[in-house]
């Protein structure tokens, strides 16, 4: 018997936006994939923290054909349960159909921001943070400020403006989030080119990335200087910003294909054979180019072009022979895995095999390691309570592991496990894996701790 | 389609009640929320929302909720993660649905009594992990034993590959802690094994949810083996495989499991997990020994011999635990898969004694050709399960309609050769009209005593197991429809 289709909201009869139209809709065939079997259910982290069918991938699948079908529309009701999924795509890798999730809540958020309209506080929140990724600049100025803010406290007159009224509880959770703002100089910008170290084995263009550029500028440095141990000339393309990934994840389709063309371009111009990313979520989202740009004939083709070269550096790593030998790293590391890692990329071998050939580093496996650390994007500035409750989970596991360095290869959880540990106060140390590499090759640090 | 048509303010007190007894967390009554409810993982009819949903968090709320509901006249029904296969976990006509996901902890590991017990709303999977490391495991292991619950386990009686030799569900329930549908707590079984006068227990494993909500469940594990072999046989035909399945049985060697996978799955598995099955086998066994090593290397000669008697063109055995896990993972996976060569599939369950498989099979063919459906085949083909895949598109007119005739026929095949409408699945919602061919009016007419004896208001999950005429067992709810009306969706 079919469905009556609604028309207004049950609550308060307003009426519901009629069912997703034609620009960016999610693709039916991809929908009726989906067989309703269940198993991606334990995989999700929102179903296994709420016990909530709405709060899985199938449930929200199912929300998504309701809507697609005309039986229900675009409702506060359909829009939160979208909103909590983090994106972390486990669903994905445990599914035997090979649904297509990722791409369906893209498109499905897509139809929400263009469609339905959100509470003007919520809007406002979105807009604020998603104007800061495409302008590191702007993202610059306001990590420094936002750590004066912290350090002079809340001024009165800040905080009776309604701006700050509304983004406080954000603004001190993205402040949380940093680890201590790095100094002017250490901010500075990699040279253009890092040249080789010996025998040339081939130019890669390195992204800087948004956020880590300046927020974990050593990352950065390290990453440069493993790959030029490794061989390689590291160019870092002027013109490059923002990857576009977190615009893609938050239903902002339009501007996510202009920053891939800015990014495909700044890289095309630096004429390079690879392209190396040490943040998992832009890895994930430019190897994804391709099936962005599908339906513009100016750029499909250099997006598939571009798409091909991308690689995480753990990617490369993985298949080099050190022409150094590698020094002893003698700590008990254990690795989370970063969603867009194992489960977007599905590389889950090669982190962990650069990490084994270091000497003296004891790899201890962390028990749900490839379960979403509530990071994901700026999950963890939206949704904080269930950004918060997964990452109390991530430390409870870490914590059983007894590792004193959690290796992550990714800047969004590097940030929000950095976070955790340091309110559970727990003495473990995040470092990105090629920070590891880099110990190994170049010596460790003063003052890190060996165990 | 909306719920039972509660008046509105019974629906508006239990809301309120409920959520003093959960918290307000712990309900759901928003239609947007509530869609995800109206099916499991059968999803091609017989659609419908529950009028609200709970989620409690112990036996006693659980109790609380449903002798709420018995007070206020409105049926209930249970529900774990809801991959069930006969509609069992959705409602007849609305009410309350209690969902038990977030009973989800061990309560004990009793390492030298090989006990465990759990909460209902634990998932299968995470026990075997959970108890790993003392060397032992949980035997029963369906399909869907990464995502169902142990709840659901006992409430379908269910299976898996692995019983073959180590039985279903029922014989690794020890206890159960159940909630009656009149709200009373009572422990069924116990600890031990023996345990003289009816065993209510044995009754209630199996019951399908009609006869109260279990909350806690105490189960056997069982050791790990000293060795495990697995081997995959290719056969040009499906009727060779089964006939080697027969032969390997005669010849006294129990494997653990023999599961079959014919060339439409096998199609769809190498699609999706690349599990190394060969594209151009008509059929392939994929057999497993375990126990002592000596003891199963011997019997790996004897199913060696007796599949190639039986026309095997090739015998692989898996080297390490990776390979053995990939072959693994094709089966486990082989259902979700067919998304990859069909949109929608009705899974059928059906039994027959092992040596009518080739017959039954290539009736199977027969009616697939005859209705110009594909049918795809994996199954417990140890146990003579069969689980024929019906594949068809809902958007194509009458395709659901031959779909659900195929299916009938081969019900009606599998009865005709002495065997049963389900094997593990459960006769839910969706075959509760085709029990009849099985049992006798008198048959039922007792079964029937025995749910009224616990539920004999009819209120506990009901529309199920029995058919749509035989409405005594359902207390006066309005059972009208036809079982077999197809919903479309479209």
């Amino acid at each position: 018997m079919p469905t009556a289709v609604a028309t207004r909201s049950a609550e308060s009869g307003r009426p519901l936006a009629p069912a997703f139209d034609a620009v960016d809709r999610p693709d039916r065939e991809g929908i009726l994939d989906c067989v309703h079997c269940g198993l991606c259910l334990p995989s999700c982290p929102t179903y296994l923290t709420t016990g909530l069918e709405m709060a899985s991938p199938r449930g929200r699948i199912h929300l998504m054909r309701a809507v697609d079908e005309g039986q229900a529309g675009i409702s506060a009701d359909f829009v939160k349960h979208l909103d909590q999924c983090l994106g972390c795509l486990a669903c994905q890798t445990a599914c035997p159909s090979g649904v297509p999730y990722g791409y369906l809540l893209e498109a499905a958020r897509t139809q929400i921001e263009r469609r339905y309209e959100r509470p003007a506080g919520d809007r406002r929140l979105r807009r604020v943070i998603l104007s800061l990724f495409p302008h590191p600049e702007r993202l610059a100025w306001l990590l420094v400020a936002l750590s004066w803010y912290q350090r002079l406290g809340l001024s009165g007159v800040v905080r009776n403006t309604g701006l700050l009224a509304l983004l406080s509880p954000r603004l001190a959770q993205m402040e949380a989030l940093l680890p201590e703002v790095p100094s002017a100089a250490a901010r500075r910008p990699l040279p253009g080119v890092t040249p080789a170290v010996g025998q040339r084995l081939g130019r890669v263009g390195f992204l800087t990335g948004c956020v880590q550029r300046f927020v974990l500028p050593d990352l950065n440095r390290a990453t440069a200087r493993v790959l030029a141990a490794a061989g390689y000339e590291v160019v870092s393309p002027q013109g490059q910003g923002c990857c576009g990934a977190l615009h893609l994840h938050s239903g902002d389709l339009e501007t996510g294909r202009a920053l891939a063309r800015r990014t495909i371009q700044a890289f095309e111009r630096a004429q390079v054979d690879l392209v190396a990313v040490n943040a998992a979520g832009c890895g994930a989202a430019m190897k994804e180019y391709g099936h962005l740009l599908r339906d513009d004939a100016e750029w499909r083709s250099r997006a598939e072009a571009f798409r091909a070269r991308v690689r995480d550096i753990s990617q490369i790593l993985a298949g080099v022979s050190w022409r150094q030998e590698l020094k002893p790293v003698p700590v008990t590391v254990t690795y989370h895995e970063a969603c867009h890692l194992a489960h977007a990329q599905r590389i889950r071998k090669e982190p962990r095999l650069i990490l084994q050939r270091i000497p003296d580093l004891q790899l201890v496996e962390l028990p749900e390691s490839d379960l979403c650390c509530g990071s994901a994007g700026v999950y963890n500035l939206l949704q904080t309570e269930m950004a918060g409750r997964l990452l109390q989970r991530k430390i409870d596991r870490i914590r059983e592991t007894g590792a004193s360095v959690v290796a992550i290869g990714n800047v969004g959880c590097l940030l929000q496990i950095g976070l955790g540990l340091r309110q559970a106060k727990l003495p473990v140390r995040t470092v990105h894996p090629v920070e590891l590499v880099d110990w190994s090759l170049h010596g460790m640090p003063d003052g890190e701790p060996r165990a | 389609m909306n719920g039972s048509g509660l008046a509105p303010e019974t629906r508006t007190h239990l809301i309120r009640s409920c959520e003093r007894i959960v918290g307000p967390e712990g309900v759901i009554s928003a239609p947007d929320e509530l869609r995800v409810y109206e099916c499991d993982a059968l999803t091609f009819y017989h659609r419908v929302m529950p009028d609200l949903v709970v989620l409690p968090t112990s036996t006693q709320q659980v109790a609380d909720v449903v002798r709420l509901c018995r007070e206020a006249g409105v049926p209930f029904l249970p529900r774990g993660a809801g991959t069930g296969l006969s509609g069992g976990a959705t409602p007849d006509a609305g009410g309350v649905m209690i969902v038990l996901t977030r009973m989800n902890r061990i309560l004990d590991i009793d390492v030298p009594s090989r006990l465990a017990t759990v909460e209902a709303g634990f998932i299968n999977l995470w026990l075997t992990n959970a108890v790993k490391r003392h060397g032992l495991f949980y035997a029963p292991d369906p399909a869907s034993q990464q995502a169902c619950s142990i709840g659901g386990n006992v409430a379908e009686n269910a299976g898996g590959p692995h019983c073959l030799k180590y039985g279903v569900t029922t014989n690794h329930v020890l206890g159960a802690t159940v909630v009656l549908p009149d709200g009373e707590v009572r422990q069924l079984g116990g600890k031990i094994q023996d345990r003289p006068g009816y065993d209510l227990l044995g009754v209630f494993v199996g019951s399908e949810g009609t006869l109260g909500i279990c909350t806690e469940v105490t189960v056997r594990l069982l050791p790990q083996p000293e060795a495990v072999k697995t081997l995959l046989a290719v056969f040009r035909t499906i009727e060779e495989a089964s006939n080697a399945v027969s032969g390997i049985i005669a010849r006294g060697i129990i494997p653990v499991a023999m599961e079959m996978l014919d060339r439409e799955i096998i199609k769809a598995v190498e699609a999706n997990v690349k599990a190394g099955y060969p594209l151009d086998a008509g059929a392939v066994l994929l057999i497993e020994l375990d126990g002592p090593r000596a003891e199963i290397e011997a019997e790996a000669v004897g199913v060696e011999a007796t599949c190639r008697e039986h026309g095997c063109i090739e015998l692989r055995v898996a080297r390490t635990d990776e390979e053995r896990a990939l072959l693994w993972k094709g089966r486990k996976e082989a259902a979700g898969s067919v998304g990859r060569i069909t949109h929608h599939y009705y899974l059928q369950d059906a039994v027959v004694p092992r040596s009518k498989l080739p017959k039954i099979l290539r009736e199977i063919g027969e009616i697939g050709g005859r209705y110009g459906l594909i049918i795809a085949n994996v199954f417990h083909a140890g146990d003579g399960n069969i689980h024929p895949l019906i594949c068809f598109d809902l958007t194509t007119p009458g395709d659901l309609d031959r779909a659900i005739a195929a299916g009938s026929e081969i019900m009606k095949r599998c009865i005709e050769a002495g065997g049963s409408v389900s094997g593990e699945h459960g006769i839910g919602h969706e075959k509760r009209d085709y029990l009849p061919l099985m049992y006798s009016p008198a048959d039922l007419a007792a079964m029937l005593r025995v749910r009224a004896v616990f539920d004999p208001a009819g209120l506990c999950n009901p529309g199920k197991i029995f058919p749509a005429d035989r409405p005594e067992g359902h207390g006066d709810r309005n059972l009208q429809s036809p079982a077999m009306t197809a919903v479309s969706d479209r």
